[in-house]
Formats: C-alpha cells, structure tokens, sequence
C-alpha cells in the first residue's frame, strides 16, 4: 500500500472514531431520568479532592472519642453501677452516639457552605442550571453525594468501634444506616434554611454553636436522657441526634425500650427529612429561576 | 416522562410554513415581557432569529438584556408574550430546550475546585454524553480554547480571559447549534477578546447561531450580522450594523473639544455645520457626510477647538442618537 492509500484508507477510521454528540431530545431524556445522578457524580468529584479529610475524619474522630470517653472516662464512670447504662460498658453505650452524632455534625458542614458556595460565592449551581438539569435535581444531586458520605464515613467510625469491641450485637452494622438517616432528618431541614440566605454574616457558626453543640451534649450522648430534669429534656426529644442514639443502641446493644418508642424515632427522622426535602426543592426552584 | 421518539418528533425547529421558501427561524420571541414586581425589566419586545445568524442584543447596563438572555436559555419565567426555541416552548420543555443550547452567562461559573479537563466533562455528563464521546471532545475543545497546556491545571490558576475561553469551551461540549452568550467579552483585555472573537467566527463559520448581549459596539460590529438595540427593555432599532448607521447616523463623526468650560456653550456658535450636532460633556459631535469640509467650516467661523478627530459613524452614534446617552456610563 502506498503512503497516499494508507492516509486515505485511515482517514474514515479516524473520523469513525471521533463520535458525535447524541441529539439534543436524547440528552434532554436522559437528563430528566439520570440528572440528579449526574449533579452527584460532579459533587463526588469535588469532594475526591477532600477525600483524606473525610477519611481522617472518619476513623480520627472516632478514635480519638472512643479512646478518652470511652477507656479513659470509662475507667470513672464504670466504677459506678453499669445498670445505669443498660447493662453494658460505658464504651458500648456511647459509641452510637458518637456514630450518630459525627454525621449530624458532618450534615451541618455539607449543607450549609457548600449551599452558599452553589447560589452565592462561586455560584456553582448555575452552571449545571444552564444545562438539561433542573434546580430539583441539582438539590437531589447535592443530597445522593452527601449520603454517600454518610455512608462511607459511618461505615469507617462503625469499623472502630467493632474494633474497639463497642458493638456487642450482629445487628450493629444497622446503625451505619440509622446515622446516615439522622444525617439527612438534621442536615435536610438546615438545606433548605441555607437556601434562603442571601448574605452570609455568620448564620452557619452560629448554628453550630447554639444549635449542634447543644444538641450533642443533651440528646443522651455521654447520659441516658431522663437523668436530666425534665426542663432540659425537651432539647432530647426534638433533637434528631436523641432519636438516632436511641435508635442506634437498639442496634448495636439491644438496647430495651418500648417497641412503640422505636417507631417514633424512625417516623420521626424520616419526617423530618422528608419535610426538609420538600421544602429544599421548593426553595432551589425559586431562587434559581429569580 | 417523555420518549425520545416522541420528543423527535415534536422538535421541530421550522416556525415558517414548510415549502415557503423563508429562512427558519431557531427563536421567535413576540411581545416578550418579564416584570419584578413594579420594574419591568423587558417590555414586550419582538425579534425572530433564522439558523445561523449572529444575532447581538445591543445596550447599556440594565437594558434587559440579561433578562432576556434568561429566558431565551429556559431558565427565568417569562411574564407575557409567547417564545420558541427551536420550536419549543422553554417553560414547558425547559430540558429540551437547554439541551440544545450551549450557554456563557455573563459571570463565570467553573468549578474552581475542579481541574480545566474535568470541568468539561463534568459538564458533559449534565447531557448524559458518555465517556467515551467526552474524553476526545474536551481535549479537541481545549485545543480550541488554547488551554491543551492547562489541562491538568486547577481553574484557580487560570487568567481571566482564560476561564472565559474555558466556559466557552464548555459551552461546546454537547455541540449545541445555538451558542447563548452574555458579554462575552466584558472585562478581558484587548488582545483576550481579538483571541474570543476569532473563536466565535469559528463557530459561526460552522453554521452555529450565536446570540451575544454587549454594551461594546466594536464588538457588535465585528461579529453579529444583525443586531437589536434595547433600552429600558424596548428594542430602539433593528438592523445589520450598516444599515442601522445608514439610516441613523451620517456616514462621518467630526469630534472637536473645545475643553469642559467651552464644549457646553460652543453649540449655538456652531449651528448650521452638518446634519446634526451632539454636545456631550468632554466633546462636541458633529454629524456631517464630509467631516473635512465641516472642519473647515469650524475653522471659517474663527473656532479653534483644542483637538479635531474626524472619523467614521459607529454603532456608538447610532445608540447616542436613539437614546440621548452613550452605551457605557
């Protein structure tokens, strides 16, 4: 074969290779079935850039808990009557408070700055805003990844604490997913509130400090509930962390409450997450179209 | 949900009876009109854009421009009136609609925590493009941009008129036959926009319909081949840029300074010259077809300005002249 006729013999195959776009009507199907995948998929990127933090944070934290309550605290508290904790050791008694309480603390950084950084500072949701995608399922999108991390991160602070031999029960994988639903019943409410702020001056640290840093110490964390007076009590009961605890030690110990009282907790963190979705999807819809 | 065949076929981006032998029109905007509240910021404006064109809203800041740009890419509610893209309705069909067109909004919105390569394909996942037709197009769009050597470089890192070739480049990625862009240039240095511009002739080399918003008249003239002059939401004019300086404007500008103190009280002493003058504070515009012979006319009344200029008519004196105000104040 001459020069010439090997060229013009491969010319077809390059342009073969180089494939177009699909129609605009595919691109349009798709994004209306996939969209929020495809919005995840961009947030999952992002946060790959983050990766050692999140994974540092997952086995840090807990390590780092679990060590000085859960040992060095323990060594006090055990002391004392184990009755008090519902027959287990101290170490079992935090730890899914701990779990819990690590994605609700994590729900409060992912839904909030992140919101600002998509409608305000650098303005990330109007890029995808501009394409098939619609406000709904940038907002969904953001959600999928954040679960994702629920997930993983969960997953990671679950390992340690079967390390630590905190989870006596089979059933203690089941509060990876219990600390992923509190993540959402807290953090999806907090969505939808950070979608509606249009200047930052501070709201997000104070949310932290009056609201999360309140809730972990009194939602049954380091203390069963009901050794608070019942004036503080309340701060347990509408406190997704008090729900997701409870709900964690069923898991991970047995824990023994009244079977109707399992119920609320579940009812009430899917509620409450349910009611932040639905509001966080009205709120994305009317700020990006403004 | 939609089938695609059913989209298919619904799409069709004719809004001229078929066999007329008429252009076809990708977007027909009639009596378009969007309010805030009291403001109302497009004013039941009308205009038809046939495939291919490079069609420019022309207009100072706040004209509607913007606003305008919103809606035509599906993703601001329009008040009244009645718009088709490609014979759609976008409020109705707003992903089929977005998924036709490539969109540069006026502020850039990369993902700065994002590589330039990944940004492309991140964005082409939005319409559901396969890896596989990504890879390839975001190198060859980066070669297009000029950025193949920023690749792996973090958006942070790059220039203004960098990001601004990035988003266009993103714009491209689902090859869209409509390019939406709002000032494209605006804030970039000379040589960034000669580099812009000459990509955007590219693209409308290729049969790609570009609609631009500026406040640049230069540019304007360099790259739409019909444009709309808006004001407080109204279209002022219509026309190519010829033909708008045709028939607003005389074919030649005498520009005199007289300094700031003289320029406001010369304008009795100089009526007569040309067709018509326009006393703005730092100069004098006379608007004449010969700019000489209206100099010398200057001259014979025993006026001195500081400095003379003669020079062509632009689109800057067609806008002066409809709306009593330059384009950028």
């Amino acid at each position: 074969m001459t020069k010439e006729a090997a060229l013009t013999g491969s010319a077809p195959t390059t342009a073969a290779a180089a494939p177009r776009a699909h129609s605009p009507a595919v691109s349009a199907a798709r994004a209306r079935r996939w969209g929020a995948f495809y919005y995840a998929e961009q947030v999952l990127r992002v946060m790959k850039g983050y990766g050692w933090t999140i994974v540092m944070y997952g086995v840090g934290q807990p390590v780092a808990y679990l060590f000085a309550m859960g040992v060095g605290l323990a060594t006090l508290v055990d002391t004392g009557s184990n009755a008090a904790f519902g027959g287990v050791s101290y170490l079992a008694f935090i730890a899914p408070a701990l779990l819990i309480s690590a994605a609700v603390m994590t729900a409060a950084n992912e839904f909030t700055f992140p919101v600002m950084d998509g409608f305000k500072w650098r303005r990330v949701y109007y890029g995808p805003h501009a394409s098939p995608l619609t406000p709904e399922q940038i907002a969904a999108g953001q959600i999928i990844a954040v679960t994702v991390r629920f997930v993983l991160q969960s997953a990671i602070y679950f390992g340690v604490v079967a390390l630590f031999g905190a989870s006596p029960s089979g059933w203690g994988w089941v509060s990876i997913l219990v600390a992923t639903l509190a993540g959402l019943a807290f953090g999806l409410p907090l969505m939808a509130y950070a979608a509606t702020i249009k200047d930052d001056r501070g709201q997000f640290a104070m949310v932290m400090r009056f609201i999360v840093m309140p809730l972990f110490l009194f939602s049954g964390t380091f203390f069963p509930l009901d050794t608070l007076p019942l004036a503080v009590r309340w701060i347990g009961w509408i406190s997704p962390i008090w729900h997701g605890t409870e709900l964690g030690r069923v898991f991970s110990y047995g824990y023994e409450e009244a079977p109707l009282l399992t119920v609320v907790h579940i009812v009430f963190l899917l509620g409450l997450a349910v009611f932040g979705w639905v509001l966080t999807r009205r709120l994305f819809a009317k700020r990006m179209a403004s | 949900m939609f089938r695609v065949s059913e989209l298919v076929s619904k799409e069709s981006p004719v809004s001229s009876p078929a066999g007329t032998g008429e252009p076809q029109y990708v977007i027909t905007a009639e009596n378009l009109t969007k309010s805030y509240g009291e403001v109302t910021a497009v004013d039941g404006i009308s205009f038809r854009v046939p495939a291919g064109e490079a069609f420019g809203l022309l207009g100072p800041n706040g004209a509607g421009k913007s606003t305008t740009m919103k809606m035509i890419g599906g993703v601001s509610q329009r008040t009244s009136g009645s718009l088709s893209i490609m014979g759609l309705d976008p409020e109705q069909h707003g992903p089929e609609v977005r998924a036709h067109l490539g969109v540069v909004p006026q502020q850039d919105n990369l993902d700065e925590e994002l590589k330039v390569r990944d940004n492309l394909l991140v964005y082409g996942r939005y319409f559901g493009l396969p890896m596989s037709y990504l890879k390839p197009k975001a190198d060859e769009l980066l070669e297009f941009a000029q950025l193949t050597d920023k690749a792996k470089s973090k958006v942070d890192a790059l220039s203004g008129g960098m990001k601004r070739r990035l988003t266009i480049a993103r714009s491209l990625i689902n090859e869209p036959r409509i390019l939406l862009l709002d000032e494209p240039t605006t804030g970039l240095d000379p040589q960034a926009r000669h580099i812009l511009w000459d990509r955007l002739f590219r693209l409308k080399e290729q049969g790609v319909t570009l609609i631009l918003t500026t406040h640049y008249m230069d540019e304007a003239e360099q790259l739409c081949d019909r444009l709309i002059v808006v004001d407080k939401g109204k279209i002022m004019a219509e026309g190519s840029p010829a033909s708008l300086i045709r028939d607003y404007s005389t074919r030649e500008v005498l520009e005199l300074r007289f300094g700031s103190e003289r320029n406001a009280t010369v304008g009795t002493e100089l009526e007569g010259i040309g067709e018509r003058i326009e006393t703005l504070p730092d100069r004098v515009l006379i608007y004449a077809h010969d700019g000489e012979a209206a100099l010398e006319q200057v001259s014979a009344r025993g006026l001195h300005p500081l400095t003379s200029l003669v020079r062509r008519s632009s689109l800057e004196d067609v806008f002066l002249r409809l709306t009593g105000r330059s384009l950028v104040d």
